[in-house]
């Protein structure tokens, strides 16, 4: 349709209970939305979960997908996210080989730098967690290949509309 | 609070909610149910012969009446039989509350027999489902699963039910509220948006207004023909929206789209205000997205939010009841408009309804041609009979050639297109309506895919007419492959098999073979006398093709005449 293709965040409040996280995502895949990450987890209501979805299209897929959203009926309430006044972070695991006290410290060095932690501590390895947005994990990422990384375990982004009055779409 | 099983509530449930017929067949995982259906009085039980001829048939019955249709079958290869009629009343946004066995709750999961995933199978073709976990929620889920079904854009809700919830004793204790955070129906139309639309019918020189299967299930079809005369507007319906208007009314054009009229085709992509009202703009109905009503301004009125803007764009978005909308633009309408001259899109209109008329004219010739049988069939029949309609050529010929007067006569299979609908769902109208005659228009292809329930229609009584046009192919992809793929013929052949007569007398029922249109008008009267089901066997060129055609993905003006 000629529109600006951009990356999306959804904030949805369903139902928790079981299959809704499958009735949402075969919705997104019966239509061929382009999901990026979910994820899901409590919200501050003990029977329902919020849920954060990113997406890659144009306006007019976007606007679909809250649509089709707020049809299936499990699904609470749904609303855009405006990512100028939303905290967006996610939370990534990351192994990484440190076969000599060079890399070692090397690699304790950036997880500080990155305010991470690290969590669990072998002879050859590291694992340390972050936490961010997308891209100070991406870069994060990145500056940890070169030492050769064994597992990247990401949670997707979970978010948040700053303040009060926060959502574009309600 | 009382105790009682499961089985004993759903009954007691269903009762609440006015059922009165279920359209079933038993097995293992039901059998609960169907031991508490034994003493009950209030509700009938019919036996189908096919679990799909029991959601068809409920189908049928909801699209009749209004009312929710309730089919049953067991677990596994039962709730799979169901799974087309599911998906049917889904695109057609048909009422129907569907109730499976399942397989007792401790054996789920565990690939027991006859056990089928039911909730993930229909997940994507229910509005919603619900797999039950004991008996004490029982009353609670029935009640909502009735009220999703019918309330907002209507559709199928299925209840799966394990065995031993069907036994279970449980204090039961029916509500009749249903609290659902997730699920508020818009009625209401926005002010401002009703404002934006009245301006814009203003100020229309040319309008058109699209009435689809909305509006026939929010019962506005005289807001329709109301605001029509108003502006001097002529009205053109979608397959589902037939009936909405009657057809003999001058301001109406017929159906749009692939076989659309030549009148509603070229009205519509000429119209500058379009006012599309709880129709859903289907790739067949708009023939391609980017070349639809290309100068219009389109008023698109729906009650399901995610329909506006997913295949057309509107102008003006209207969410809301189709009626609650249309009585708003035409009490504010009222107040503005003033007459105008509009004999020049008028007379535009009379035109091509004309060139319409034409092609049923160069239909004449030798032997019974379809378009002569659709309008001698409409003089035979009384204004209030319902029409059922099989998926093809039958159904095209139908749509285009048979008037409709009334709402709720023309009962077709919209969105799935699904062969071997129109015979049951025939059975289901029937029940609903066993006062008035119910007609299946049906090709030799559809109907010997249900046709099994002959024996049902023969059994219980539920006389109705299957009129066969029987060309001993499969019609319509015969008319692609003549059209499309240079005449290579292939898979379509049926061979004349079976004799139609013979199967309707191996059932019980009647059947009589017309060979001209003479027989036909004889064979139809002494069906509508008779108090058993009968099949007409009409015999016709398998050279005929529906006109007018517009190929797939072009513009709706392309319309082939011959």
């Amino acid at each position: 349709m000629g529109l600006e293709e951009k990356t999306y965040m959804i904030s949805a409040i369903v139902e928790h209970k079981p299959g809704v996280l499958f009735t949402i995502s075969n919705m997104f895949r019966r239509r061929g939305f382009n999901i990026e990450s979910i994820s899901v987890g409590a919200s501050e209501q003990p029977d329902l979960a919020r849920m954060t979805i990113t997406i890659k299209g144009d306006e007019s897929i976007v606007e679909q997908v809250i649509k089709q959203l707020r049809k299936i009926i499990s699904v609470v309430k749904v609303s855009l996210l405006d990512p100028r006044v939303t905290v967006a972070r996610e939370l990534a695991l990351i192994k990484v080989n440190t076969p000599d006290t060079k890399t070692r410290s090397d690699v304790i060095n950036y997880t500080e730098i990155f305010k991470g932690h690290i969590v669990d501590v072998a002879h050859d390895s590291l694992i340390i967690e972050i936490t961010g947005d997308e891209d100070k994990i991406n870069a994060f990422i990145e500056l940890m290949k070169p030492f050769g990384i064994k597992e990247i375990a990401r949670t997707g982004i979970a978010a948040l509309p700053r303040g009060m009055k926060s959502t574009i779409m309600e | 609070m009382v105790l009682m099983s499961g089985a004993k509530a759903l009954l007691e449930a269903l009762k609440r909610e006015k059922v009165k017929v279920i359209f079933g067949i038993p097995g293992g995982a039901i059998l609960p149910v169907y031991d508490e259906l034994f003493a009950e009085t209030d509700i009938t039980h019919i036996l189908m012969r096919h679990e799909q001829c029991a959601a068809h048939a409920a189908d049928g019955y909801a699209r009749a009446s209004g009312e929710v249709g309730v089919c049953m079958s067991t677990s596994g290869p039962g709730a799979t039989n169901l799974v087309t009629g599911i998906a049917n009343a889904f695109m057609d946004s048909s009422p129907i509350v569907a109730i499976t066995g399942q397989v007792p709750r401790a054996l789920i999961g565990k690939d027991a027999f006859q056990e089928a995933d039911i909730i993930g199978i229909t997940t994507p073709i229910t509005k919603c489902n619900f797999q039950v976990r004991s008996a004490a929620e029982i009353p609670k889920i029935v009640k909502t699963a009735f009220y999703i079904a019918s309330t907002g854009r209507r559709g199928p809700v299925l209840i799966d039910l394990p065995r031993d919830v069907q036994t279970e004793e449980a204090q039961i204790e029916f509500n009749d509220n249903v609290e659902l955070r997730g699920y508020k129906p818009v009625y209401d139309p926005h002010p401002l948006q009703i404002e934006k639309a009245v301006q814009i019918l203003l100020q229309a020189e040319r309008p058109v207004i699209v009435a689809g299967g909305g509006v026939i299930a929010s019962n506005a079809c005289q807001e329709v023909i109301a605001l029509a005369e108003l502006l001097a507007a002529p009205v053109a319906t979608t397959l589902m929206g037939k009936g909405a208007v009657p057809e003999n009314h001058p301001l109406s054009v017929g159906m749009l789209g692939m076989h659309g009229t030549v009148a509603a085709n070229y009205l519509v992509q000429d119209a500058d205000v379009l006012l599309a009202v709880g129709m859903r703009f289907s790739d067949r109905t708009t023939g391609n997205f980017k070349t639809f009503c290309p100068n219009g301004k389109i008023i698109h009125i729906d009650i399901d939010a995610s329909e506006i803007g997913k295949n057309i764009k509107p102008y003006i978005p209207i969410v809301a009841d189709a009626k609650r909308a249309l009585q708003a633009i035409y009490r504010q309408l009222l107040e503005k408009f003033r007459k105008k001259e509009r004999s020049a899109w008028l007379e535009r209109m009379w035109e091509l309804k004309r060139m319409h008329e034409e092609v049923v004219k160069s239909n004449d010739g030798d032997g019974i041609k379809p378009p002569a049988l659709m309008v001698e069939i409409r003089k035979i029949l009384p204004n209030e009979a319902i029409i059922t309609t099989e998926v093809g050529q039958n159904q095209m010929w139908a749509a285009l050639y048979l008037k409709v007067y009334k709402p709720r006569t023309f009962i077709s299979s919209g969105g799935l297109g699904t062969m071997g609908f129109g015979f049951p769902a025939a059975i289901g109208a029937k029940v609903a309506c066993p006062n008035v005659p119910v007609v299946d228009i049906a090709g030799d292809g559809s109907f010997i895919m249900t046709e099994q329930d002959l024996a049902t229609s023969v059994a219980w009584k539920i006389p109705v007419i299957v009129i066969v046009l029987n060309n001993s192919i499969l019609g319509m992809v015969a008319q692609w492959q003549r059209l499309f793929y240079g005449r290579r013929y292939f898979a379509v052949h049926l061979g004349g098999i079976p004799d139609f007569v013979k199967l309707a007398e191996a059932y019980g029922a009647q059947g009589i073979r017309a060979q001209s249109i003479e027989e036909f008008r004889r064979a139809l009267k002494t069906a509508l006398n008779s108090d058993v089901t009968t099949v007409i066997d009409v015999p016709i060129s398998s050279e005929e093709n529906v006109l007018p055609m517009v190929p797939p993905g072009q513009d709706l003006k392309n319309l082939m005449l011959s």
